[in-house]
């Protein structure tokens, strides 16, 4: 089984609930986000292109914030989700600078570094991470890419895609329709 | 023309709009570790070498420094924490992938062993120091007797500590500044630079201050060679890397580049070192203090500018 995220970057209107879904679902401290929305202005008007990204950790297939963490505190969980157990992390920042698409943050408070999850809690529990749940749009998908019946498998074969920074080698699992 | 912007109004306290992570007490931490490297590889080939008379300050004054710096760069480390309760968790595993894990079991191994080198020793310097236990006189000799064993043991202990601080940076692909694989011996070589100039700082003979003067003109010297090398490589880069080396070629951190490391940390006590030699009438003290401060700039420098630069997507 691999989780990943697939994203229309076609239907995104860049309103944003991802990221208040996630703050509210998992408790982000305020002021913090561990998604967001970028748009990308390509071009000289009047032929320019606008893109749509909500972006978050990749969740990696070689992620080096696990590779460089010296305490195993940011690990591989079931289904490939990268995840960060905070008792026994010591916040010294290698994953952050190792992260090529800067996803994670220390904890103001708690101390620990923390990032997007997939929402696995509500994985486990069969449901869909909160932001993919409550998109107006509905431009992301989420599912096991091993299964070819998924419709995450689905779309990537139909559909033309793109990862962002490939060139770091991480091998990042969330794909974008574009 | 290409122009991004988060319309979410993302903002990642200390990653946003740069990412400062990792401040000055990481740089202090790299550049004492260097340092106590440095002495200690010095002190030991003069054990091993059987000439502890000939170069007190190598040998017996400078490494009293090393469980110094080694325990105030241990304790820079932990202030850069932001879990610093959970800290002993470095103690629970080995992760040979990461540079901050195996680093830090080399220190935890190489911090008892200069405290045993001093220990050694240190009633010669000090003849008044009494052990109060017989047990500590006899574990005392039996250190004496083993101590070229130790000294085996700590010359490539230090070479690895050396490297080390170089790698904990260029392990990182994310930072193309970092991410270089001269970064490790460069930062060893600047080690024992370092190392050589606290020696001549602490000697007070004629002799021994000429000699490490010597070894450090040919540090240097590699040291210049190691930078030049990693510029030339960064230009023969992917797009990433040459955006990277500009912020040190005509960048923000340019001045602190050209002006504080090359000039007057590197060329500037060479130059003063190499007269020296040549007999005209200089302080050694000068260009050595300058190689020091030097070695803190580079840490600083790469530490600071590193963390700007980035993969672009
Ligand atoms: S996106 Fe960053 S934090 Fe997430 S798995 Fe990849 S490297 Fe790790
Ligand atoms: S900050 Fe925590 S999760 Fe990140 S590398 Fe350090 S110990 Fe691991």
């Amino acid at each position: 089984m691999r989780y990943v995220m697939v994203i229309d970057t076609l239907k995104c209107v860049g309103c944003s609930d991802c990221v208040v879904a996630c703050q509210t679902e998992n408790d982000v401290p305020f002021g913090y986000c561990r998604d967001w929305v970028t748009e990308t202005v390509t071009g000289t008007y009047p032929h320019v292109e606008m893109e749509l990204r909500s972006e978050r950790c990749n969740h990696c297939e070689n992620p080096p914030c696990v590779r460089t963490c010296p305490t195993g505190a940011s690990h591989v969980a079931e289904g490939g989700i990268v995840v960060v157990t905070g008792n026994e992390c010591i916040g010294c920042g290698a994953c952050i600078e190792s992260c090529p698409y800067d996803a994670r943050y220390q904890h103001p408070e708690e101390g620990y570094v923390d990032k997007c999850t997939f929402c696995i809690h509500r994985v486990e529990k069969g449901l869909k991470p909160a932001c993919v749940s409550v998109c107006p749009t509905r431009c992301m998908y989420f599912g096991d890419i091993h299964d070819p019946n998924s419709e995450v498998a689905k779309l990537l074969a139909e559909r033309k895609y793109k990862v962002l920074a490939p060139e770091a080698g991480t091998k990042p699992r969330i794909y974008y329709l574009i | 023309m290409k122009e991004e912007l988060f319309i979410s109004g993302r903002h990642l306290e200390k990653i946003d709009p740069h990412l400062e992570i990792w401040e000055f007490p990481i740089s202090l931490y790299l550049f004492l570790g260097g340092l106590a490297a440095g002495i200690l590889i010095f002190s030991s080939i003069v054990v091993l070498l059987n000439k502890e008379d000939k170069f007190p300050s190598a040998a017996r004054w400078t490494p009293i420094l090393v469980p110094i710096a080694i325990v105030i760069g241990l304790l820079a480390l932990i202030f850069d924490l932001s879990h610093k309760l959970y800290v002993w968790q470095l103690y629970t595993t080995i992760r040979i992938e990461s540079p901050m894990s195996w680093g830090a079991w080399v220190l935890l191994i190489i911090t008892p062993l200069s405290i045993l080198w001093v220990f050694s020793y240190i009633r010669e310097l000090f003849p008044r120091i009494d052990w109060k236990f017989s047990i500590l006189y006899r574990f005392e000799s039996f250190i004496k007797e083993h101590k070229k064993f130790l000294a085996t043991l700590l010359i490539p202990l230090c070479i690895i500590l050396g490297i080390y601080t170089g790698i904990l940076l260029s392990a990182f692909n994310s930072r193309p500044l970092w991410n270089n694989a001269i970064l490790g011996p460069l930062f060893l070589t600047s080690g024992l630079s370092t190392g050589a100039a606290a020696i001549i700082l602490f000697s007070k003979s004629q002799y021994e201050k000429h000699l490490f003067s010597k070894i450090d003109i040919l540090l240097i010297i590699i040291e210049i060679g190691l930078i030049i090398h990693m510029v030339m490589g960064y230009y023969a880069g992917s797009e990433a890397h040459i955006n990277a080396i500009s912020i040190l070629m005509n960048g923000d951190f340019s001045f602190m580049f050209f002006v504080i490391l090359m000039g007057l940390g590197l060329i500037v006590p060479l130059l003063l070192e190499v007269f020296e030699l040549l007999g005209l009438k200089m302080s050694v003290i000068l260009p050595a203090l300058l190689v020091l401060i030097g070695g803190l700039v580079f840490r600083i420098l790469m530490v600071e500018a590193g963390q700007l630069t980035r993969i672009l997507y």
